[in-house]
């Protein structure tokens, strides 16, 4: 997307109704397929630009797994498609980040729409300290879920969507806080799920785990991608290469007016692609191992 | 480095391994040191107990003697504390103090809670930054002042003409200044308390789409609840403990009768122990009377201990449950 086109899109944010800024958006990004599409996404914290002109388009029903070093971004920018960075204070955004043609950051949406379709999963498992039970009919409650026949629906339901069923089944009035890493992460999958979002954001949902219990999730989000979009950031090439079908590289650039290091996304492309013929020559070698 | 490596690392003898003695000297003195002042606070604590137990029991056996241990609870028609009288019915005070102590409760602890809540939950970092010190100063003012403001505003101006009541110091008044007192107290324990909840569960709560409101009440209250006792526990032992304002805003001055009516004036048994004292020089010939407030200072011992020891087994018995 160039800068003009983005030009036009700004200033529809500004006095008009919601409804027609919604298609408005949508007719900009229109010709691409993406159900999220970024344009020129800057994010700040403060004064300082963390990552900048991010033009990024995710497919339905695919994982697509952002790489790179360490502080280039990919947390920053993940937490942009569920308005997560609004938690942070400091944190600014710029640019759009459209999802079904809606700009997410419209003055007039509102952050916990937002979060119920799109889900997260983040990179410590962090179940609250409730039982199993209630951890997943949580977000069925927020929505005014109470019989216990549909709560228990949903959360066997769930809970086998997350692959955890058969171990916890007999136990379900047990502390979260009981299981095991991998078994905590599954049961945050199963929180998340629970909710049917349409996307799964997940922030290095692994690099707390074991590999066994890696390999479990790892199964499970080919299971998943069936129903959901997965965006997953990792520190893992091998696990990127495993489960994604496109992967996008960040990396750090020395700022010209100071000199901070901000985060661009340099390639963006299928998975294979990258791995085997990427077109930058940072990509190749960070792919290759001889770089960050 | 070179000093570092042994001439012939195959010969090891003890004085290797002892280390610089000099050093070990100076550790051993600081244990010393740390070990002792550890101990004179303790002793220092047990003999003020001591000393307070004692004098209560020179005041119970002379009690048995003068008219027996009933006298402690008045059952007369008219009964009431009158220690210059020899009347000493412990239920006046003790209700008057529980009185007191609920009606700052009362007060103190959904605003305690609500300002913890939006410090730590709803304030932004430049809001709170001016508001969290004007708390902690709020929480350094001497009780005189606080005393003082009830008797000359708040129970006047305020109390008086909204509950009308017949006298502009009461129970009431000294209960809602004590609570606007340890408020601060309140607030700034629970604020730590909801401080301790991890983010990371707040940020689960807000990812499934929870409203702010909803992730306090259903996440972090509960995550917090133990620190959040503690906080409750601690104000109403201040609150009991409070003499000051008990004794300038009650509207009794060193006797009462017995009352379970919050808008009458009374005594908590801080302000029957500080009237009493006061006027110590007056009653000087009336031992009993004198000796009555080392009794009264034990009954209320025991009564902040058995808090706080309730205090514990909630606190051990909800973290248990998370
Ligand atoms: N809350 C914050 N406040 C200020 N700066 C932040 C904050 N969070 C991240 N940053 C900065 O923004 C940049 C990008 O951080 P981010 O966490 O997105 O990187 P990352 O690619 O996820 O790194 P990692 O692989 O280590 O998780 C870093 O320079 C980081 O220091
Ligand atoms: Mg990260």
């Amino acid at each position: 997307m160039t800068v003009e086109e983005i030009n036009v899109v700004r200033p529809l944010g500004l006095g008009e109704t919601s409804g027609r800024r919604g298609d408005e958006a949508r007719s900009v990004v229109g010709g691409r397929t993406g159900l999220f599409t970024t344009a020129d996404l800057s994010v700040y914290y403060g004064s300082f630009r963390a990552v900048r002109n991010v033009d990024l388009s995710i497919t339905e029903h695919e994982i697509t797994a952002f790489i790179g070093p360490s502080g280039c971004g990919k947390t920053t920018v993940l937490r942009c498609f569920n308005r997560m960075n609004d938690l942070i204070d400091s944190a600014r955004v710029e640019g759009i980040v459209a999802y079904h043609g809606v700009n997410l950051y419209d003055p007039d949406v509102n952050p916990v729409e937002v979060r119920r379709r799109i889900g997260m999963v983040f990179q410590k498992p962090n179940p609250f300290p409730k039982s199993i039970y209630d951890n997943v009919a949580y977000g069925p409650r927020l929505s005014g879920i109470k019989k216990r026949n549909d709560l228990d629906d949903i959360v066997e339901r769930a809970l086998r969507g997350a692959a955890l069923w058969d171990e916890v089944k007999d136990r379900l009035k047990a502390s979260g806080l009981g299981l095991s890493g991998g078994q905590q992460q599954r049961l945050c999958i199963a929180r998340a799920v629970a909710v049917e979002p349409e996307v799964i954001l997940m922030d290095e949902p692994c690099s707390a785990l074991d590999p066994i219990a890696t390999a479990r999730i790892e199964d499970l989000m080919q299971e998943m991608k069936q129903r959901y979009t997965i965006i997953i950031v990792t520190h893992n090439m091998q696990q990127a290469a495993r489960v994604s079908d496109r992967t996008a590289f960040f990396t750090t650039e020395i700022n010209e007016e100071s000199d901070r290091r901000t985060g661009v996304l340099v390639e963006f492309d299928r998975t294979e692609t990258m791995f085997s013929s990427p077109t930058d020559e940072r990509t190749e070698q960070y792919v290759t191992g001889r770089f960050g | 480095m070179s000093s570092l490596t042994p001439a012939n690392p195959l010969v090891l003898t003890i004085g290797d391994l002892q280390g610089n003695l000099r050093r070990l000297r100076k550790e051993r003195f600081m244990h010393v040191l740390l070990f002792g002042s550890a101990a004179l606070s303790i002793g220092i604590s047990i003999l003020i107990v001591f000393t307070l137990f004692r004098e209560a029991w020179v005041f119970l056996s002379g009690l048995i003697e003068q008219s027996g241990l009933g006298a402690l609870i008045d059952g007369g028609a008219r009964p009431g504390w009158y220690p210059r009288d020899g009347r000493f019915d412990l239920p006046t005070i003790v209700l008057g103090t529980i009185i007191v102590s609920g009606i700052s409760v009362v007060v103190a602890a959904p605003l305690g809670l609500g300002a913890a809540i939006y410090l730590s939950e709803y304030a932004k970092p430049r809001t709170r930054s001016w508001l969290k010190p004007i708390l902690e100063v709020l929480a350094g003012v001497p009780s005189v002042v606080f005393g003082f403001f009830a008797l000359r505003v708040l129970g006047p101006d305020l109390i008086q003409p909204l509950f009308g009541t017949r006298t502009p110091t009461s129970l009431l008044v000294t209960g809602v200044a004590i609570g606007i007192l340890v408020t601060p107290l309140m607030a700034s324990i629970s604020e730590d308390a909801l401080g301790a909840v991890p983010r990371a569960l707040r940020e689960a709560s807000f990812g499934i789409g929870a409203r702010r409101s909803t992730t306090v009440v259903k996440v972090v209250l509960p995550a917090a609840v133990s620190g959040i006792v503690a906080a409750l526990i601690v104000s109403v032992s201040r609150a009991i403990g409070e003499t000051m304002v008990a004794a300038l805003a009650s509207g009794a001055l060193g006797q009462a009768p017995r009352t379970v009516n919050p808008t009458d004036t009374g005594l908590t048994m801080t302000a029957a122990m500080a009237q009493l004292a006061q006027g110590s020089d007056q009653v000087v010939g009336d031992t009993l009377a004198f000796q009555s407030l080392f009794f009264v200072g034990a009954v209320l011992f025991l009564m902040t201990l058995a808090l706080n020891l309730v205090a514990d087994r909630i606190v051990e018995r909800v973290r248990n449950q998370y």
